[in-house]
């Protein structure tokens, strides 16, 4: 039976590298996933262009303005003498945000009494204005802060309440970091799901199919030489992003690598079987690509945390998480890669791919056998 | 003798409907056995039954030796197996098709280098082992497809119609192969709709609408004609002279077979020259009108249309 499960492997391998174009899918899209997502699939938002009101002119103004654009997050745009030019300015896009500081803000600063300065946002991206916001209040407090301090004055104490933040694994909250693992989830199940699917109805189509099935070779001994192949490319190219995210990103690699590759094994054979039973309903190439499309890629996307994080989903999407593969795995790869934890902390996850690849082996296998004979 | 294949009142029920009804023949070994019949007469679930793809529904099938329905993995060892769509990998090599089918038969290495050149002997691909399959023409497709069929020297091979789609030449060549595989002690069953190739075969079945509807050598077949002479009426107005013929009471039935008409008489006593003369009376030109040999197709029309009125 190994021997011909090898046979088929060895022809499936044939096979692909004639098939320019499944080879370009295996190989580059991958890596061109990777820089596409990597680089602009970017959360941060960083040069916010800030426009200047300072009705003000104090060196307390000039200090606020300062902080502001030292902070990092936003460039100056300018200053914008008018109410109307503030308009302009932001209808223009020439800035997303304004610091309006008003006259006798300093003086008031100093003496310890409530001064008031309007930071206008443009609301049109609501992601966007929402962080901008987060910025500008951090700052302002910051300021607010240090200014209570010195109007207590011969107060040794500093600042009642301060916070320490202190952001762990991620330190600089890049998203490349918190992009990848679900990244590798995306490509694996590409690679696994469609290619499999499809090189199996391509056999359909055809009529290889029928003449293996008339030769005396079992359907697991197919499966696993049809399989193997495609295993093993995906492997390939799972380590291949993470090696690449390492070099390019400064991706962490903190855990195990032997548990790392079991990770990304047991959620490729799951995928892999689930492409074999998606083969078993599908007759054409056309609606095994739409199937495969529909149940996993979608899915992956969608639904496993990758991009839209699952607590703010409804309800009901939430429950239809729990049978997303995808969903475990990132959270898996998120612990591996960026935490450095083991199998004691990721016993759930690992359980909860094991299930799946099980049952879609059980299910495919099923299937395989009621068609073959 | 123990027959290749033998088959007792094979059924097969998809729902209410009966594709192969209570169908019996026997293939013995060395012989090339015809299965002949339209469309949708039942040939292709006859053939999957038989080769373990699909259990019977009632009767047995036993083939090598083999009973279909209890051990379709063993049948599979025994036969060879090719369709019309010359079912080889087109995107590689003559090669590695060899390759790939010598190792899903689990050929060792030795008998499968010893396979490989008979193939490439038998097909005459020598020289072209590294070609593409796809860049073949459909002849030597054909011919490696067979080759790839009985790397493993099987005693019976199925053929599907397998000279679809090939030129003439070819078409020779290959029955030249089958005779030789008949010979050397293989049992051949081929389907066809070439009813010319039938005349190849040892013995033919003629499936209508799931019943086996004839079975027997050709000159068997063609025996029930004996009584029954067929008249070949070339005439410039076909359509009139049928209409004619078809009203004299000595006529049974009229067929078109390519630029002439083939009228089945009722007795051997009425005559060509008779028939033509009256068909002149009615003002009808005859240009020629000879009696002539039965051909396998006017079996195969003769079987389809009484089947019909049945």
């Amino acid at each position: 039976m190994i021997s011909k499960a090898i046979a088929v492997a060895r022809k499936e391998v044939h096979q692909i590298s004639r098939d320019r174009r499944t080879l370009m899918i295996l190989l580059f899209v991958p890596a061109f996933f990777l820089l596409v997502y990597g680089y602009a699939l970017n959360f941060d938002i960083r040069h916010i262009a800030l426009a200047v009101q300072d009705n003000d002119r104090s060196s307390a103004s000039r200090e606020m303005v300062s902080a502001f654009v030292n902070s990092g997050y936003f460039d100056f745009a300018g200053d914008v003498p008018s109410d109307d030019d503030i308009t302009r300015v932001i209808n223009r896009g020439d800035a997303r945000a304004v610091l309006v500081i008003p006259a006798r803000f300093g003086a008031q600063a100093a003496r310890g009494r409530p001064a008031h300065v309007q930071v206008i946002i443009n609301g049109d991206n609501a992601n966007t204005a929402t962080t901008v916001l987060g910025y500008a209040l951090g700052i302002v407090s910051a300021i607010s802060t240090r200014y209570e301090a010195q109007a207590r004055v011969g107060s040794p104490l500093g600042p009642l309440l301060t916070m320490e933040p202190r952001v762990w694994y991620n330190p600089e909250l890049r998203s490349a970091l918190f992009l990848v693992p679900g990244l590798i989830a995306y490509i694996a199940m590409i690679t696994a799901v469609v290619s499999t699917a499809l090189s199996v109805v391509r056999e359909k189509e055809f009529g290889t199919m029928e003449q293996v099935r008339m030769s005396p070779i079992g359907p697991l001994a197919y499966v696993i030489g049809k399989t193997a192949p495609y295993f093993a490319i995906s492997l390939a190219a799972a380590m291949a992003i993470v090696f690449l995210s390492m070099a390019l990103f400064g991706l962490p690699m903190r855990g195990s690598w032997p548990l790392l590759l079991g990770a990304v094994s047991l959620f490729l054979i799951g995928a892999l079987a689930f492409g074999v039973l998606i083969s078993t309903m599908a007759e054409t190439q056309q609606v095994a690509f739409q199937m495969a499309l529909l149940t996993s890629y979608l899915p992956t996307f969608m639904l496993s945390g990758f991009i839209f994080p699952i607590a703010s989903m409804p309800a009901v999407l939430q429950a239809v998480t729990y049978i997303v593969p995808a969903r475990y795995f990132i959270v898996a790869l998120r612990g591996i890669l960026l935490k450095g934890v083991g199998t004691a902390v990721l016993w759930d996850e690992l359980l909860a791919m094991s299930i799946f690849a099980v049952v879609a082996l059980a299910l495919s296998s099923l299937r395989l056998r009621r068609q073959w004979a | 003798m123990t027959y290749a294949i033998d088959v007792r009142g094979l059924t097969r029920r998809f729902g209410h409907f009966v594709a192969v009804d209570n169908v019996s023949f026997d293939v013995r070994p060395g012989e090339i056995f015809g299965f002949l019949g339209s469309n949708g007469a039942g040939k292709s679930t006859t053939i999957r039954m038989l080769c373990g793809l699909l259990r019977p529904t009632a009767g047995t099938a036993m083939v090598g030796g083999v009973d279909v329905s209890r051990d379709p993995e063993g049948v599979k060892r025994r036969i060879g197996y090719m369709s019309q769509r010359f079912s080889l990998y087109e995107k590689l090599t003559v090669d590695q098709n060899i390759a790939f089918f010598s190792g899903v038969y689990g050929l060792d290495a030795g008998r499968a280098a010893a396979r490989r050149e008979f193939v490439l002997e038998m097909a005459g691909l020598r020289g072209r082992e590294r070609t593409q399959a796809a860049a073949l023409s459909a002849g030597w497709r054909q011919r490696l497809a067979l080759g790839c069929a009985i790397l493993h020297e099987p005693p019976i091979v199925f053929l599907d119609e397998p000279t679809g789609g090939v030129d003439p030449l070819s078409r020779r060549q290959f029955w030249r192969l089958i005779r030789d595989l008949a010979q050397r002690g293989v049992a051949v069953l081929v389907t066809t709709h070439y009813l010319d190739e039938a005349e190849h075969c040892d013995r033919v079945a003629i499936i209508h609408a799931g019943r086996l509807a004839a079975y027997g050598t050709v000159p068997e077949l063609k025996s029930s004609f004996a009584s029954r002479p067929i008249l070949e009426i070339r005439a410039p107005e076909a359509v009139r002279a049928m209409r004619a013929l078809d009203a004299m009471p000595e006529v049974e039935k009229t067929s078109i077979f390519g630029t002439s008409v083939h009228a089945v008489l009722r007795t051997p006593d009425a005559s060509a020259a008779m028939i033509a003369s009256r068909l002149e009376e009615q003002g009808i030109a005859v240009t020629a009108c000879a009696p002539v040999a039965p051909s396998l197709e006017d079996v195969f029309l003769d079987i389809a249309q009484r089947s019909a009125a049945a």
